[in-house]
């Protein structure tokens, strides 16, 4: 295979409907940038409403629509309709259109091959099916900001009864709750796609040598992951093909009796159903879809770190154990997305035992990447700025978990913005500059060139300071007792309080926002920048045995693997770092 | 930018009015503190590491993993503090705020009130002087004029009365609520009560609590409940014995309907 001559191909089959993971890797990439660029558009628009409820919004305002069918602005000034709408999108556009098709779909396709000295995935065409998969579900999702009603707006999360009774007023199919739970089939059954062809290429297509133990952590992350989305993801396409019967065809799974919405009884419903049955479903994926979220994350900050300290990581096979265990673990805690349901002492106590448990295995892959630091020589190169800047972020992320894990805070704190804070402070200032780590780092073995250090600089210091601006405020806001999702708190007591760390939060999101101004321009030239060797980071793993950019096909000759992924500085070798695929250092 | 408020921001809880708060309270603040603990170690190790091993010339990095005992010290410390925090903060904490008390006082002294939830407004239904409720049915809700669908031809109705999102209860008394909703899921949060529970249709569900001093808490819907969910707002008045007596005599027909706080 690899070394063979490839036909010159035609533009759409090179560049559009390609089976190569590379371009696969390139385009899931892209389009997650963009619909990240999308997703985080709507939370700066939902922010002044936030920070100033009721006052229209500069610029944009007009815009968002005047006229009579307009859900989302009326006057300039946000409506609750829009707010609850741009919320729901907001989260779902950001996980299942964002992060974990950027993490999983372009990372992991364009670098983990590589990594394992493979010539492609086991199933191109497989993997070629489950971009486009994705990409229909995305447009799915985007086109249901058009559609009468406008698009779902029951929050990321879905609970029926809500959601099933959501966008009465739109189309019969073509609403958005519908064109949702639609948009959530194609991008599971993505998801299920991709993951069965990465469980199965990391366990055969691995180089001679390349034995489980000498796998690169981002290669062990991202098998993990296969794992996490194999198994998790198809409770929750139960579930939405579930809702879908409820809103098609009146099935009652999660209706129950006796329902009276608006002084009117619901009796196209047998009821009998249960709105907790789709919680479980749903949180069954969705606290998995977390550690979908973290791991690769981690896996980049392995290999960056790495090579950034150049020594080995202290205690990789730790590492491996860990994530091994975090993600068993990680299909018993869903229910302490629960608690408050009105779980039992004897059940409440396992899922927070269960809770406690999990913060083991993080807190060892933190420790380890910082005793990592110790005895290293570090080099601030860019993408070592966003690792290490993953490690703090993701330390405030997981410790505040502690506390929405035990039940008995969790009463005080649950649907605060204290869960806002939390989660996202594991998902962007965590995966997110974890995620840009990555793109720094891959960017010259992607094109062949590097990307703009001063650049890199004016991206990463606003970044990060501005993450922090946005998420902290919120622990405050969530402690003080303001509850979440709402289109303004200004009237409650405790939320009148708080209102200037929400504007706080507001001014850092929009600040977040022109942060990203030098990274946009920096990715658009760089792809004409300066061109760089095969191996510029002199890094010792298996993607930078090939060439920048690698062909189709990937490797001249396939690569023999002779040690571990992380052999810098080894005492007697020549330089301070030794390829695993060269055979006398 | 205007962060004039900033000034008079919280930082921290507020105040509470309840029993069982203050365990919640101190669970809280033991945990941010374990949390500081660990984050500020773990930061100056951090930083010192930044420091003394950044590459420059005449350093180079060793290979040899440095042996470190601290970081099985530090798990071990860790498991064993939050089994501490879950087995005797949590888990006592937890179970007596779910289980509800037999009753002390005779059971037709128990002070119980029914609360159902719809959007977007609280109903707060007091059983009258009997302490019985009525029954209610689906079908003889009306949104105006009887919003609970009590059953009034029974006799336990008779008395009965519901008042719109204003939540009286008297200081330093059990407070019973059964809580359930009418239409989606709603959550029942009364932040200086530190009372949080989820209201799903379909079941009833039983919390419990006693305030021990007088004052004025908003009641917030906790869980989105559709396009009013940021206006289903009530409040809840904790108030002497002998004015929740006064008030609760003159209110023995259903109050006053406010329709602005109903679906749109």
């Amino acid at each position: 295979m690899s070394g063979d001559h490839h036909p010159e191909l035609s533009f759409w089959r090179k560049y559009i409907f390609s089976i190569d993971h590379k371009v696969i890797g390139v385009q899931y990439a892209v389009t997650a940038l963009v619909f990240l660029m999308v997703g985080f558009s709507l939370i700066m628009i939902m922010r002044y409403q936030m920070a100033y409820p009721g006052q229209s919004i500069p610029v944009l305002g007009n815009l968002l629509g005047s006229d009579e069918s307009a859900y989302i602005a009326a006057d300039g000034s946000m409506l609750p309709e829009g707010y609850n709408a741009f919320g729901a999108m907001h989260g779902t556009i950001m996980i299942f259109l964002g992060v974990v098709p950027l993490a999983v779909g372009g990372f992991g396709n364009y670098v983990m091959p590589l990594q394992i000295g493979a010539p492609d995935m086991s199933f191109p065409r497989l993997n070629m099916a489950s971009y486009w998969v994705f990409f229909v579900g995305g447009v799915i999702m985007l086109a249901s900001f058009f559609v009468t009603g406008g698009s779902a707006n029951s929050g990321w999360t879905s609970y029926p009864p809500l959601s099933d009774i959501a966008n009465e007023g739109g189309h019969y199919f073509w609403n958005g709750q519908t064109m949702w739970l639609l948009g959530m089939v194609f991008l599971i059954t993505s998801s299920l796609l991709g993951s069965i062809n990465f469980i199965v290429t990391i366990i055969h297509l691995r180089a001679p040598g390349l034995t489980f133990f000498r796998l690169p952590f981002f290669v062990w992350a991202q098998f993990i992951t296969a794992f996490l989305l194999l198994l998790a993801f198809p409770p929750l396409e139960a579930a939405g093909v579930l809702q879908l019967m409820d809103r098609l065809f009146d099935t009652s799974f999660f209706m129950p009796s006796g329902l009276i919405v608006g002084g009117q009884i619901l009796d196209q419903y047998s009821g009998g159903g249960n709105p907790l049955l789709w919680q479980h479903l749903f949180w069954f994926l969705a606290h998995p879809e977390v550690y979908v979220l973290i791991l690769p994350a981690m896996g980049i900050v392995g290999d960056v770190i790495a090579n950034n300290i150049r020594k080995p990581l202290w205690g990789y096979n730790t590492l491996v154990y860990s994530s091994i265990f975090l993600g068993f673990m990680s299909f018993v805690v869903w229910a302490h997305h629960m608690f408050i349901t009105g779980m039992g002492t004897t059940l409440s106590a396992f899922f927070a035992a269960t809770t406690m448990i999990i913060s083991v295995p993080s807190v060892i892959i933190l420790t380890c990447f910082l005793i990592s630091l110790w005895g290293g020589a570090i080099r601030y190169t860019v993408p070592m700025l966003f690792a290490l800047s993953f490690l703090p972020m993701f330390a405030i992320g997981g410790l505040t978990g502690l506390p929405l894990g035990l039940p008995a805070s969790d009463i005080f704190l649950h649907d605060t913005y204290y869960v806002i804070g939390h989660f996202h402070y594991v998902v962007a200032p965590g995966t997110v500059m974890a995620l840009f780590a990555g793109i720094y780092y891959w960017f010259p073995k992607v094109t062949g060139r590097s990307m703009s250090k001063t650049l890199g600089l004016l991206h990463f210091w606003p970044s990060f300071i501005c993450m922090n601006a946005v998420f902290m405020p919120m622990f405050f806001v969530g402690l003080a007792g303001v509850s979440r999702r709402l289109w303004s708190q200004e009237e409650y007591e405790l939320g009148a309080l708080t209102m200037g760390w929400v504007r706080m939060s507001s001014w850092g999101a929009w600040g977040l926002g022109v942060a990203q101004i030098p990274f946009i321009i920096n990715f658009f030239i760089s792809i004409r920048g300066k061109k760089v060797d095969q191996n510029p980071w002199q890094a010792t793993t298996l993607e930078w045995a090939a060439p920048s950019p690698p062909p189709h096909g990937n490797f001249e000759v396939t690569p023999v693997v002779h040690r571990g992924p992380y052999e810098y500085s080894v005492p007697g070798h020549k330089n301070d770092f030794s390829p695993q695929h060269i055979s006398e250092a | 930018m205007n962060f004039g408020m900033l000034a008079d921001s919280r930082f921290w809880l507020p105040d509470d009015f309840s029993e069982h708060g203050g365990r919640i309270d101190t669970l809280i603040n033991s945990v941010h503190w374990f949390m500081a603990a660990l984050f500020v170690g773990w930061g100056i190790f951090f930083v010192y590491c930044m420091v003394k091993f950044r590459q420059r010339p005449g350093h180079t990095a060793n290979y040899t993993p440095v042996k470190a005992k601290v970081s099985k010290y530090l798990e071990v410390g860790i498991v064993v503090f939050e089994a501490f925090l879950l087995l005797y903060f949590s888990i006592p904490a937890w179970a007596d705020y779910r289980n509800i008390p037999e009753p002390k006082e005779g059971a037709d002294e128990r002070f119980e009130v029914r609360v159902v939830a719809q959007q977007y407004a609280w109903n707060i239904h007091y059983p009258g002087p009997d302490r019985e409720f009525g029954p209610c049915r689906p079908e003889l809700v009306d949104e105006t004029t009887n919003p609970v669908g009590l059953d009034l031809a029974d006799p336990a109705a008779a008395d009965d009365f519901v008042s719109i999102n204003n939540f009286y209860m008297p200081v330093n008394r059990e407070v019973f609520v059964r809580l359930s909703s009418k239409d989606v899921i709603h959550s029942f949060s009364m932040a200086k009560l530190r009372v949080k529970q989820d209201v799903i249709p379909g079941m009833e569900t039983p919390i419990w609590f006693k305030a021990i001093k007088e004052g004025e808490t908003d009641i917030t819907c906790a869980q989105l409940c559709g396009l009013g969910h940021y206006r289903m707002k009530g409040r809840a008045f904790i108030v002497s014995q002998q004015a929740f007596d006064d008030w609760f005599a003159k209110a023995s027909v259903v109050e006053e309907f406010d329709e602005d706080d109903f679906d749109d």
